[in-house]
């Protein structure tokens, strides 16, 4: 509890510091690196088109980080009116009533003008409440994709990047023949391997509509169709055709390396693949299980929305609501979009992409929008909404290391995962009552 | 006989004790007491409803099977980097003793590990047995090793060990060696005019001499490895692949920080506090009476 009272300290010490010329809207936020020089851009450029309003943005370390920090200022009544939260934590901050102020309900009170149909069905859904109503702005979102590496495959003799996952196998059993040390590897892999690998096929990843409908939900990931799949990555990577390379985005270094010659995960490495690769890479669609389906549905995204948090004046709410129409703006979006890899949130601001050029100049960047605009998500390509998802995240990349190393097969580790993630899901129901 | 001198009753000791004990309340017993309230409740992370639960939380830890694996892997942890940071130190202490020539060079150089923040020391590591670029594990292919700590779990527990491990070398070396020096030059010598050879000496007269030094050492390294050596795992494993790093201290943050399970969290830390009381406990009240001083 030592970190708490320190993590409170610092939040108290920041609000200190608030000057009273405009009023002052605070945004706290995970961007770090170069996106935080972004999120700043976007706050002075905010801050410079007009005088009654400014905004602070604050960096306040990862998406964990960011979202317990603001939680201990909530405590602590001091927290911000904007948290950027990822997708994960969307379940806890709904179930948080008196906390969240819905960014729909903040427009409407600020009588701020807001036309839902501008965004792009799969990004809202994610954060819609069942009754339609938007919770949270979305802001930086992404889905994974298929990264490819071009040399390797003319060296190895693959025609074209793969469309299906025996394809994949095909491609890795050339590039690991042509002396590769591993066909692909991904990332996030709960998110890629068990959430969008579940989306892309139409397969539930728990009861009750992937928990959209009701917190008493339970998990159905452990399926025949994932055992299957995630069994057969596991034997393949007896032959290196797949290689297991960590958490989160550790495994980039296997890409950008030129080690492994594809790899699976979010759209928004983008920039940092253009930096660090040094050969001709390119972005496909994910690959399809035709053993589920003969065609994709969609995928689903990542990243994060801005939730608005109660407790502040209903000046600096209004300042909330201009801020929020001038993020969405096809000119921010696009600018966003274009500089990060994540998608442009709005259908404007992807049409201004096109009409700017930027597809063409830049082939597969419009690769993620393709994927979560395929088709009209359904129940099951919705989005995906469970409580303690951090930690049943954490418990299904556990289960799915295990997995990798052999000392589980796929179904008894998936099963466990399951079984485990149920614990968990009755416990945030218990604690949200 | 001496003189009775008497003081009046004064405020000065009162207000000479007051900043510690406000620092000793406001930082330790206050937090401390709302760790053991909090692990009473079942709480939502932003605390709108909570439920008090008398000792539930205790018992859902206590009837995890992950909970207790947690703690038999902290405890092999614990030992493995006490006897190995322990054992080391005593033979680098044990040389640099007997080292006449440009001894403060040697005692400089092997003090400094310990003026490394465990985060950076962590990362040090990581940097060198990263799996795809590493320049350790590039060394151990040559010999046809494939290193990946991100997914064999012996690998990885093996370098938390040794990472938490050096980092504590150099703060043993220091005890040990101001032991070593305090030994009486007489009785060295002594055995050295009888015959007896430096691993006899070191056996029979350092070593003996030496343990009071070597069972407060023992205490506070395996507190160290308790406590202190959450940067380290959390910047090379973060408690992966597979839980199979994940020691008690690391699981508190986890569940609370990342979690969001105040709750539990919050019994563990009291799990955590009560070990730590009985270590305290035993170094004041055991070792230090029972060990012989010379």
């Amino acid at each position: 509890m030592k970190l708490l009272n320190t993590i409170l300290a610092v939040a108290l010490s920041g609000f200190a510091a608030s000057t009273m010329a405009a009023t002052e809207v605070q945004w706290w936020h995970a961007m770090g690196g170069v996106n935080g020089e972004r999120v700043n851009k976007i706050a002075d450029d905010f801050n410079a088109s007009q005088a009654d309003y400014k905004i602070v943005p604050s960096y306040k370390g990862n998406y964990t980080e960011t979202m317990t920090a603001a939680i201990a200022a909530f405590r602590a009544k001091e927290q911000p009116h904007i948290v950027q939260v990822f997708e994960v934590g969307t379940a806890t901050m709904m179930a948080a009533k008196g906390a969240v102020y819905p960014v729909e309900q903040v427009m409407k009170d600020a009588g701020e003008p807001f036309d839902k149909s501008i965004f792009l069905p799969a990004v809202i859904s994610y954060y819609q409440t069942s009754e339609g109503e938007l919770l949270s702005m979305p802001f930086n979102s992404s889905t994974p994709v298929l990264w490819y590496n071009n040399d390797a495959f003319k060296k190895a003799g693959v025609e074209s990047p793969p469309k299906t996952w025996d394809d994949m196998k095909d491609a890795s059993e050339k590039l690991v023949a042509a002396g590769y040390k591993c066909g692909f590897s991904f990332g996030w892999q709960s998110w890629v391997m068990i959430e969008n690998y579940s989306s892309w096929h139409d397969l539930a990843v728990g009861t009750k509509e992937n928990g959209f409908t009701g917190t008493d939900t339970n998990f159905t990931f452990n399926n025949d169709h994932v055992k299957a799949r995630i069994g057969s990555i596991a034997d393949w990577s007896k032959d290196n055709l797949f290689k297991y390379g960590g958490r989160r985005g550790d495994s980039l270094s296997m890409y950008t390396t030129g080690e492994c010659g594809m790899w699976m995960n979010s759209s928004a490495y983008y920039g940092s693949v253009k930096k660090q690769a040094e050969f001709d890479f390119g972005q496909t669609m994910l690959p399809v299980d035709t053993d589920v389906r003969a065609e994709a549905q969609n995928s689903i995204i990542g990243g994060a929305t801005l939730w608005v948090l109660r407790g502040g004046e209903d000046s600096e709410y209004k300042g909330v609501a201009k801020f929020m129409t001038y993020l969405s703006s096809p000119e921010v979006q696009a600018w966003w979009h274009q500089e990060t890899g994540y998608v442009p949130i709005t259908t404007p601001a992807y049409e201004l992409s096109k009409t700017q050029g930027f597809y063409d100049a830049n082939p597969g960047t419009d690769t993620a929008i393709k994927q979560l605009s395929l088709n009209t998500p359904t129940a099951n390509s919705r989005g995906i909404r469970f409580g303690n998802f951090v930690q049943i995240r954490d418990v299904i990349n556990e289960e799915m290391e295990a997995i990798w190393n052999g000392s589980k097969t796929a179904a008894q580790g998936l099963d466990d995962a399951a079984e485990r993630g149920d614990t968990l899901l009755r416990k945030f129901d218990r604690a949200n009552k | 006989m001496l003189k009775q001198v008497h003081f009046g009753p004064s405020y000065i000791p009162y207000l000479l004790v007051t900043p510690q004990i406000l620092i000793t309340l406001v930082f330790f017993i206050w937090p401390a007491g709302h760790a053991l309230y909090q692990s009473l409740l079942i709480e939502d992370a932003f605390g709108l409803s909570s439920e008090f639960v008398w000792f539930e939380n205790f018992e859902v830890l206590f009837a995890d099977e992950h909970y207790l694996g947690t703690f038999k892997r902290t405890i092999f942890f614990s030992v493995l980097v006490a006897s190995i940071s322990m054992g080391f130190s005593l033979i680098l202490a044990a040389m640099a003793d007997r080292v006449i020539k440009a001894a403060m060079v040697y005692r400089t150089l092997l003090i400094w590990p310990y003026a490394v923040a465990p985060v950076v020391a962590g990362a040090l590591w990581v940097f060198m047995f990263d799996p795809t670029l590493g320049i350790l594990t590039y060394g151990l292919s040559m010999f046809g090793y494939d290193w990946n700590h991100k997914l064999n779990g012996n690998e990885a527990m093996a370098l938390v060990i040794i990472a938490a491990a050096w980092k504590q070398v150099a703060y043993n070396f220091l005890f040990f060696l101001a032991a070593m020096q305090s030994i009486p030059k007489s009785l060295i010598e002594a055995a050295a005019i009888d015959g007896a050879g430096p691993v006899r000496r070191f056996a029979t007269i350092v070593f003996p001499l030496i343990s009071p030094t070597t069972f407060f050492l023992l205490v506070v390294n395996i507190v160290y490895a308790f406590f202190d050596t959450f940067g380290i795992v959390h910047t090379i494993t973060q408690g992966g692949p597979a839980k199979a790093t994940e020691i008690l201290v690391y699981k508190v943050y986890n569940d609370g920080f990342v979690g969001l399970d105040l709750g539990g969290s919050a019994a563990q830390s009291v799990v955590l506090m009560a070990i730590v009381i009985a270590l305290t406990v035993i170094q004041f009240r055991y070792i230090e009476k029972t060990v012989e001083y010379s």
